[in-house]
């Protein structure tokens, strides 16, 4: 008990951090005992100077099957429940301060922990707490530097799982704590019923990145890299679980059998990156380049992972697919071949089983690469299907349906909603048009081709940005078409504005206030179309839609490989950061997605017409509507 | 000109019976410069504004008395053209005649009527013959935007109830027919619900700018003159139509205090006025608004010195337009007399009307309530999806 009370009192103030978090925040937060939640805030304050030292460790994501069984969380709660320890985590459990609390933590998806607190899962809650106050207290602050350790020897007289695990829930808890991404992406793993178990899984999952990075700031970061790695992923997992589940809980990562399975099952060991800036250490960042290899030698190996999945997910790690609807076709793709080869365990309902397999998909593929916000809605969808299945149905039906609901998704919300988008847009495109898109959206492409096609006279000027310099792509298949097309890059976007006359720009996301989340360097455009009067019109599928809201481009985000900034292909007489990134001076940060506020938004092209980018709650709202009735 | 409107129609039949000379005042309207492009807008809001004032018949009847040549055979085969198709024209004409009808309301009558006189047998039978009648009705006049949003909304309100396709014809039939004249109700008493709502908003000792001849916003200014406030009304001239003349003719029949603004005097009098209340054509989705040119320029002024602008109208004219700039319409062309022979090589903006972005609206006073802009949008995804 005092033990889980100390990290507590470390601190979290389940209250949101928001802003220059350090791991170690988080896991102060975790910490932070019900009872003591009041000092929370005050704790999670504080500790972030804490962090500064260790690198927010990711801790292995958890894959969600393990997670998926309360029964496993209580039970191996039930051995640790202490009440007042797990105060926190579970909200209705403690009335005390705890309850407080976790409304807080529940809300930040980063504390894994407490979001056990959801009633029957207490006891997961508790064992989320356990394992991730364990970690929690190794890292995060410096305040909670002590606690950890306490925390850990509690932890691990509870848990089966001793040093290694907490160490990576102290990392873990601390990502969690700081936030990580509230990316957009769908919870779909774990809602569809898991609620509860969501809360308590992301109780544990921030329980797990506390005790990550907890880890680090009790060893260094190199030491903990490897062991913390895979936990770190997972407790970036809950963590990424819980921003996408905004809403609710995150999974269950409380259970420390499902911390370990996590563990054992973390397939991509990701090394955390070292030089890291300050203000993103929510989120998480990998050294690029050395899972690729290592993951291909396992792929014989791989037991509990589908090769179709795996596949998809290797291609994600190396960039192969890139772009919201190319991942989320592939990745449903690859589930109907799940689906396919599925058979159920005796003694096992399908739909529970299946839903923690697709679980434990999704947390591999997170560890190769965060999911963006169409794959997340895309597995809430599946999800749902399954959980909607009737218990009537033979396997064989129940997995013929599935698939063809799996098809009839892809077909309706991404193909034919394409269709009618390129409908709409044609009809604002007139002859001597000159218009601007920004890297390779599929959606903006599609209807160029088709307006060309339609014989409208326009030309079509590509602003591209590196690294990843997409736009070439969108450029040579307008180019193959013969439509007229200028090139330039995003340095000389208000030199050219002045000639523009409509802007058409993709998106990741829409979220509820009307915010384009997309790619980086989209608001840049946005902003400078705005200022000569250019219409911006944003392309975007309804099942890209989020009812999350975003406020800028720091709280969720993706960060990439910094090498790829300080590199520049085929031009080694300017590399000169080349060989810099692990300059204590130095820090690279190679963003992924930007926030453009709904303002300089003229108007969003969806599959039910053109609409403000006020009216995007209510499509939210009807699409979601249209899905509880489906 | 005013080949197929029905002031028009009333007018031939005047002339034709007694030869009116033309009035003593405005015998100066020179012969309009492009009679060929003239648009239906135009003839529509000739229409509108002749349903209103009697003055106005008449001057133009003298002004169709003045070209009455090219009318006649016109007018006859636009005859012709209406009897062809089944009475919807004759009917949608027959509730135009009415006084202080809006065109979309006698449109969505005239469609009710189509139902009620089917003899269709089966509900995709009588919703095509919707559809065929809704787009004779919309031919009719291809500018009119309020026309237009009515026909469709009337359609889609009518037919999508999902229940129809379980009972028999003939119930259906009747349920499409109550819907049908409930939706012909509510429009025809829209006016008065935008009345009463927009009461609140007039304070006693306020100034009111008006702008173009909006029937609503007459309706709102009479209530508010029969409730005893007391306020007072700077109109704008309204050229090329001369809305200002007219409305000051009617606001002062009521006794409410009325001041004639130029166009251009709009920012130079703005400071003392207290709120801006204009009508629409049509709202279009993302919450802003088509009306009478000008419309946008006062909205501007108004947004630029924090007087807030109030619009009216009926739920009707919600349509699912979205212009990104003035030229994204469809144009409606009018013409316009300056009193002086312009010089052939000169050309003259003739667009009747523009649209005013939706950041520079207040407020839209509707049939369903005083709403933010951004609920147009709102509404037109829950009845469209």
């Amino acid at each position: 008990m005092e033990s889980r009370r100390n990290p507590r009192a470390v601190v979290d103030p389940k209250v949101r951090q928001v802003g220059f978090f350090t791991s170690s925040q988080p896991d102060s937060t975790h910490q932070p005992d019900p009872i003591a939640s009041e000092s929370h805030p005050v704790a999670s304050s504080i500790s972030p100077s804490g962090n500064s030292l260790s690198p927010v460790m990711i801790p292995p994501p958890r894959h969600n099957s393990s997670d998926t069984f309360p029964l496993r969380a209580a039970a191996a709660a039930a051995s640790a429940v202490s009440p007042s320890s797990f105060s926190y985590s579970t909200r209705r459990d403690f009335p005390d301060g705890s309850m407080t609390a976790s409304p807080g933590r529940v809300s930040r998806a980063s504390f894994s922990k407490p979001s056990s607190s959801l009633p029957g899962v207490g006891m997961d809650s508790m064992a989320a707490a356990k394992s991730s106050s364990v970690p929690a207290s190794g890292l995060t602050t410096v305040s909670v530097v002590n606690m950890p350790p306490g925390l850990s020897e509690k932890e691990s007289d509870q848990k089966k799982n001793s040093k290694p695990l907490k160490e990576k829930t102290t990392k873990a808890e601390r990502r969690a704590l700081q936030e990580a991404q509230r990316a957009a992406k769908a919870a779909a793993k774990a809602e569809g019923g898991k609620a509860p178990l969501v809360s308590s899984g992301s109780v544990a999952s921030t329980n797990v990145k506390a005790a990550k990075p907890a880890k680090p700031s009790s060893q260094k970061n190199d030491v903990a890299v490897a062991a913390p790695g895979p936990s770190e992923k997972k407790g970036g997992q809950t963590e990424k679980d819980r921003k996408k589940d905004a809403p609710h809980p995150r999974m269950q990562y409380d259970d420390e059998s499902r911390v370990v399975k996590a563990k054992r099952r973390a397939v991509v060991k990701q090394t955390e990156a070292k030089n890291r800036v300050e203000l993103f250490r929510h989120l998480p960042q990998y050294e690029h380049g050395t899972q690729l290899p290592d993951l291909e030698t396992k792929f014989f190996q791989l037991d509990p992972m589908h090769p179709a999945v795996y596949k998809v997910g290797l291609q994600y790690l190396s960039g192969d697919i890139s772009g919201g609807n190319a991942r989320c076709i592939a990745m449903l793709q690859a589930f109907q071949e799940v689906v396919k080869d599925y058979s159920t365990p005796s003694e096992k309902t399908l739909n529970r089983d299946m839903t923690a397999k697709i679980s434990s998909y999704v947390s591999f593929l997170i560890e190769c690469r965060p999911l963006s916000v169409s794959m997340g809605n895309a597995i809430r969808f599946v999800k749902n299907r399954i959980a909607k299945l009737p218990i009537t149905l033979s396997e064989s039906e129940a997995k013929a349906a599935l698939q063809s609901d799996i098809e009839r998704f892809i077909n309706e919300k991404i193909i034919m909603a394409d269709t009618v988008i390129v409908k709409h847009a044609v009809t604002k495109i007139r002859d001597g048009d000159v218009l601007l898109t920004y890297g390779s959206p599929t959606a903006v492409e599609m209807v160029l081709l088709h307006a060309h096609e339609l014989k409208k006279k326009f030309r079509v000027l590509v602003v591209d940005s590196r690294p990843k310099l997409e736009g070439q792509l969108l450029l040579r298949r307008l180019i193959k078409r013969g439509i007229n097309c200028t090139y330039t890059h995003i340095n000389a976007v208000s030199y050219i504005m002045h000639e523009v006359t409509k802007v058409f720009l993709g998106a990741s996301s829409v979220l509820s206030n009307g915010t384009v989340y997309s790619r980086v360097g989209t608001a840049c455009v946005a902003m400078v179309a705005s200022a000569f009067r250019v219409p911006v019109l944003v392309c975007c599928e309804a099942y890209k839609f989020h009812e999350r809201v975003q406020l800028d481009s720091i709280c969720s985000n993706e960060l990439g490989d910094p090498n790829a900034i300080s590199k520049v292909h085929g031009r080694e007489d300017i590399n000169y950061l080349d060989g810099l990134t692990n300059n204590a001076n130095l820090q690279f940060l190679n963003l992924m997605y930007d926030a453009t506020p709904s303002d300089y938004i003229s108007m969003i092209i969806t599959d039910y017409g053109m609409v403000p980018p006020t009216s995007v709650p209510v499509i939210v709202r009807e699409y979601q509507k249209e899905h509880s009735l489906v | 000109m005013w080949r197929r409107s029905a002031s028009f129609i009333l007018d031939d039949e005047r002339r034709r019976t007694s030869n009116s000379p033309p009035m003593a005042d405005n015998t100066t309207r020179a012969p309009f410069q492009n009679p060929d492009a003239i648009s239906a807008y135009y003839q529509t809001r000739a229409a509108h504004h002749g349903v209103i004032t009697s003055d106005w018949l008449a001057q133009a009847q003298a002004a169709v008395g003045g070209v009455s040549g090219e009318e006649h055979p016109d007018s006859s085969v636009a005859e012709l053209g209406k009897e062809k198709t089944f009475n919807v024209i004759e009917e949608f004409n027959g509730w135009r005649k009415q006084p202080d009808l809006a065109e979309a309301v006698a449109a969505i009558r005239a469609l009710a009527a189509v139902i009620r006189a089917s003899e269709a047998s089966t509900m995709m039978e009588l919703e095509i013959e919707l559809k065929k009648a809704s787009d004779t009705l919309k031919s009719w006049d291809k500018t009119s935007i309020s026309l237009t949003a009515g026909c469709d909304l009337f359609i889609r309100y009518v037919t999508r109830t999902s229940a129809l396709e379980y009972e028999d014809f003939n119930s259906a039939k009747s349920r499409l027919l109550e819907r049908a004249e409930k939706f012909g109700e509510i429009s025809c008493k829209a006016r008065k619900i935008i009345a009463m709502l927009s009461q609140d908003f007039i304070f006693d000792g306020c100034t009111i700018l008006v702008h173009g001849l909006s029937r609503v916003v007459l309706e709102i200014l009479k209530t508010a003159a029969q409730n005893n406030k007391l306020f007072r009304v700077l109109c704008t001239e309204g050229r090329p139509d001369g809305t200002g003349v007219l409305l000051s003719n009617e606001l002062s029949k009521l006794d409410i205090p009325v001041k004639l603004l130029l166009d251009s005097a709009v920012a130079y009098s703005m400071d003392e006025v207290d709120m801006v209340f204009v009508g629409a054509d049509g709202v279009v989705e993302s919450g802003g608004i088509i009306n009478m040119m000008g419309t946008y320029q006062i909205a501007l002024v108004a947004h630029s010195m924090n007087k807030p602008v109030y619009v009216a109208a009926e739920s009707y004219k919600f349509a699912r337009l979205y212009p990104l700039d003035q030229k994204d319409m469809a144009p409606a062309l009018r013409p316009i007399e300056f009193g002086v022979k312009i010089p052939a090589k000169v050309e003259v903006e003739r667009s009747a009307r523009d649209y005013t972005p939706p950041q520079y609206l207040t407020l839209l006073f509707t049939d369903l309530g005083v709403l933010s802009p951004s609920v147009v949008s709102d509404e037109l995804i829950q009845l469209y999806l």
